[in-house]
């Protein structure tokens, strides 16, 4: 077996790929340095690499997710996210090898290599994955080389995925996870048969359901996924994923060095898409047909999308309509990152309503110039908001409604203002035309909810010189000062 | 009574056990003005965030010294130097309130000298009260990070008063992790009618109790303020709830000579009677006639709760004081506590009315409801008690898919009172209808008992 590069090495890989535009305008020494941001000490927010790393797998649905760490990295954040399985539920089950004081003092390996075996011994899972946290690597822990014994002992794959918090954010976390699936999983399986029509989706987690608002237009025109990565995948699926003939890749840049080594090792071609909108929607139907004609898929393939899509839009339209209406004019501030921020932004407008406002303080250059494509030159773009900020914004902007992930909910909420959740946690499935419809029928049930005006009632006792904060924020004129780490952008 | 075990597993199964340093922040939290800063990686800080986010539904004010791989290996100093100062800057907070993690404690990271440091090179940060504490995630629990975090902040923050101005109506407060902000408002009506003033350490009644803000403050929206914890040595006792709380109550007494009392809890009708008895007792006033009422309902209660209750087989994983109140109670009741399961070691819970009780994990949990009545637990329960088929009772932290986790009550004759018909309305709702096979054939047959796998903890 080659020797295994180190996790500094990985990191550094990461760090160059190709495929990410931003990577190849820095130079050499700007490359090297990474494109982790330095974290601001009392002023950061986001999770860590093992918190991106986990996001990214765990959505494969039959494979035991093991933490090697004390008890914080899983037993405060298990079965926390809405990946949606159809089969197996042991990915909801928290694995973890709660390290004690003992662990420390001896080291953490034969606690692993046992913690394998009893994991092998219950649930006979097809693989395990165990992940690398912070306190283990301190200490030395090899989990290659205990993956390596246990996998030879119980005859089960033992996946190491080298992602300690401390080497940086989510996003490398995410990236991370990828390069242990191109390393120990991918290709290590074939699938009983191939077509013509298999594809392979990355960087789509099943949040909420939502690839299956996708998967059954696929169904009907033949078209395989043979395997989403992650999202509702067993372990072989991945395993066998180098056999697709064509890739989605769909979170943005979150895995994008999958999508492009795997172009590279094994000639699948790729194109970046979005299942959120109408528009994108079809425009992510029509490449997988384009790219997999090109690969030899007969070319009435593309005759048939183009019928579904056309059925699909004309129904989407037709439900959205009355809403139409309702929502026309209405204004709403968007407060997420990455792949989020462009493709909601088209298709809030495609019902009618007008951005005031996007952040972007999670998205690529590229992710800004589609911004700015979709709303105008004078886009409000910004980058890190205090809650402060945040509401004179809402406020300022005559914005109706809030749309952002759930930690900034309560800068609407406490001010008596409509918010909507769009991020991982929310339990509601937005994608394809289904998930278009259903967002726009929740914006409209939020907004037309009579709550509003009844909490807005002044209390009884409250007489009008009373001033809240929120007028108090509104007051205080100066423009938005820029948070000290503003103008960084994530990885 | 009961037996603690600890099963010999390597792996932990569907954790029951939260981390120390998330305890100590919640403790912070109790605090007016504050921000807790764990000193770790940000995906410390920000898996305990979302945690408090999805339970409290709140704003979550808890900071990151956000330690890099290099940090970590050469020394925190600077990140902590840097994470104060830019709290400082940002948030212009009353207290800081520093838990350390797993990762700066396998490094060394002395806090405590850090800030020292921190206050000799910074003079003009004398206005802003730091406390650190040291919980490392790879011992204790949740509850244990929160009792340290107490004790902390009594051994900073209290002043050793002049014993001739002490105050016989102003009491202290202890409150363990276990007592929801629900149940602190609910202490506090008891004692104001009393007569008596009461300040909770800490009080999370002020700032997680859900409720919209006078100001969008980024630290702490209330709680006790470090001038009223300054103070706590001016009266006349203190109330520790829950076993917990007995460090920081003894730190208490020997820092400042209040003499304290310890509920191990306030959960059932005789700890409630003697919590009243001793009121009186300190106030000098009779028991409030709505407390006599309150007291009435609670026996009627029990006696209308008893039929539905009694008998049945309930499987609980708690924390150790949690665990105690409710065992404690429902036995009481009549139930059989079929398992009991917690998180950390503690002293009451020998005391626990079960044969034995587990140091273990939700797994162990289910495997030992096989044929509970009930499950009780936090909502990480909710995937047993789909696969067993039995409901589940919320209790403790995380709720996270549960509307007012906050002001859930179960303290007093009325939090006692109100906890017996949730309960025992979640089980008469399952009642079973009779079945013309039910008595087919229903002799057990004989079985061998599974050999047990526990080893006794020495």
């Amino acid at each position: 077996m080659a020797t295994t590069p180190s996790l500094n090495q990985t990191i550094q890989d990461v760090f160059n790929e190709p495929g990410c535009g931003k990577n190849q305008a820095k130079s050499e020494k700007e490359r090297k340095k990474g494109c982790t941001k330095q974290l601001q000490p009392g002023g950061a927010a986001g999770g860590c690499a093992f918190d991106g790393a986990k996001i990214a797998l765990q959505p494969i649905t039959d494979v035991a997710h093991l933490v090697h760490g004390p008890i914080a990295c899983e037993g405060n954040s298990w079965d926390n996210r809405g990946a949606k399985s159809s089969g197996s539920l042991l990915y909801r089950t928290g694995f973890t090898t709660d390290m004690t004081e003992n662990d420390i003092v001896f080291g953490g390996e034969k606690h692993l290599f046992k913690a394998i075996r009893e994991i092998v011994e219950k649930y006979a899972p097809p693989a395990v994955f165990v992940y690398q946290t912070c306190v283990p690597a301190m200490i030395g822990d090899d989990i290659d080389a205990v993956c390596k014994a246990a996998a030879e002992k119980f005859g089960t794959p033992c996946i190491p995925i080298q992602s300690p918090g401390f080497v940086g954010p989510k996003n490398l976390g995410n990236k991370l996870a990828g390069e242990a699936m191109l390393r120990h999983v991918i290709g290590t399986e074939e699938p009983e048969y191939t077509t013509p029509y298999d594809i392979n989706i990355i960087g789509e987690y099943n949040l909420a359901g939502e690839l299956w608002q996708v998967k059954p237009l696929l169904d009907e025109l033949g078209i395989r996924i043979l395997s989403c990565i992650s999202g509702d995948a067993r372990y072989r699926e991945v395993a066998w994923s180098h056999r697709a003939k064509a890739a989605m890749m769909v979170c943005s840049k979150a895995m994008i060095n999958v999508a492009r080594k795997m172009e590279e090792r094994y000639e699948i071609p790729f194109f970046e898409g979005s299942f959120y909108g109408i528009g994108d929607m079809s425009d992510s139907l029509r490449e997988i047909a384009r790219l997999l004609i090109e690969r030899g898929a007969d070319p009435e393939l593309m005759d048939r999308t183009e019928a579904v899509i056309a059925r699909e839009e004309a129904q989407a339209w037709a439900a959205i309509e009355p809403y139409t209406k309702r929502l026309a004019g209405k204004k709403v501030l968007l407060i997420t990152g990455g792949v989020k921020s462009w493709s909601v932004v088209a298709a809030l407008q495609e019902a009618g309503m007008e951005i005031v406002g996007t952040s972007i303080k999670k998205s690529t250059k590229e992710d800004k110039e589609k911004i700015k494509q979709i709303m105008g030159e004078d886009a409000h773009m910004f980058d890190d908001l205090t809650p402060r900020e945040m509401y004179r914004m809402l406020k300022e902007a005559e914005a109706d409604i809030m749309l952002s992930g759930g930690r900034s909910q309560f800068v609407a909420l406490k001010a008596t203002m409509p918010w909507m959740d769009i991020n991982q946690e929310r339990h509601a499935a937005f994608a394809g035309y289904h998930g278009m419809v259903e967002m726009v029928k929740e914006i409209d049930r939020t907004l037309s909810n009579p709550m509003w005006q009844e909490v807005r009632r002044p209390a009884p006792w409250d007489d009008s010189r009373t001033v809240s904060w929120t007028e108090r924020a509104v007051a205080e004129n100066a423009p938005p000062v820029p948070a000290p780490d503003a103008g960084r952008e994530a990885a | 009574m009961a037996q603690l075990v600890k099963n010999p597993k390597a792996c932990t199964v569907n954790p029951l056990k939260m981390s120390q340093p998330i305890g100590g922040a919640l403790a912070f939290m109790g605090m007016r003005g504050t921000m807790p800063l764990l000193h770790g990686s940000q995906g410390c800080t920000s898996f305990g965030l979302v945690l408090f986010v999805r339970h409290f539904r709140e704003a979550i004010p808890l900071q990151t010294t956000a330690m890099s791989e290099v940090a970590t290996v050469l020394g925190g100093f600077e990140n902590v130097e840097q994470a104060v100062l830019n709290i400082v800057k940002r948030t212009n907070p009353e207290l800081i309130g520093i838990c350390s993690t797993g990762v700066t404690e396998v490094k060394g990271d002395d806090l405590k000298g850090f800030v020292k440091l921190i206050r000799e090179r910074h003079p003009e940060l004398a206005n802003v009260a730091l406390v650190q504490v040291s919980t490392p995630d790879f011992t204790g629990a949740f509850q244990d990070g929160w009792g340290k975090t107490v004790m902390a902040m009594v051994e900073e923050l209290v002043n050793a008063p002049n014993p001739a101005v002490r105050d016989p109506h102003r009491i202290n407060v202890l409150p363990g992790c276990h007592l929801t902000p629900g149940d602190i408002d609910e202490l506090r009506d008891i004692f104001e009618a009393f007569g008596l003033e009461a300040t909770f350490l800490p009080d999370l009644s002020g700032s997680l109790d859900g409720h919209i803000p006078d100001d969008f403050t980024p630290t702490t929206l209330g709680g006790t303020g470090c001038e009223e914890a300054r103070a706590m040595g001016l009266a006349g006792w203190t109330i520790a709830v829950g076993e917990q709380m007995r460090p920081a109550a003894e730190a208490l007494e020997e820092k400042a000579g209040v003499p304290f009392r310890l509920f191990d809890r306030l959960t059932g009708l005789a700890p409630c009677d003697e919590f009243m008895l001793f009121l009186s007792e300190i106030s000098g006033r009779p028991v409030p006639k709505k407390y006599r009422r309150q007291r009435g309902q609670l026996v009627d209660a029990m006696l209308d709760g008893h039929f539905h209750i009694g008998g049945r087989r309930i499987a609980i994983g708690a924390e150790p004081d949690l665990l105690f109140a409710l065992t404690s109670l429902l036995a009481e009741m009549g139930a059989e506590i079929s398992s009991a399961i917690t998180t950390t070691n503690s002293p009451v819970l020998e005391r626990l009315p079960c044969g034995t009780v587990t140091i273990g994990d939700l797994e162990d949990l289910e495997a030992g409801a096989a044929d509970a009545d009930l499950l009780v637990t936090h909502s990480h329960g909710r995937q047993a008690a789909e696969r067993l088929h039995v409901p589940l009772f919320r209790i403790g932290l995380p709720m996270f898919d549960t509307l007012g986790a906050a002001h859930q009550v179960s303290v007093g004759y009325r939090g006692t009172r109100d906890l017996i018909f949730a309960i025992g309305n979640m089980l008469m709702h399952r009642h079973h209808e009779p079945a013309p096979d039910d008595w087919r054939d229903a002799w057990p047959k004989p079985t061998e008992s599974p050999a047990s796998e526990e080893e006794l903890v020495p």
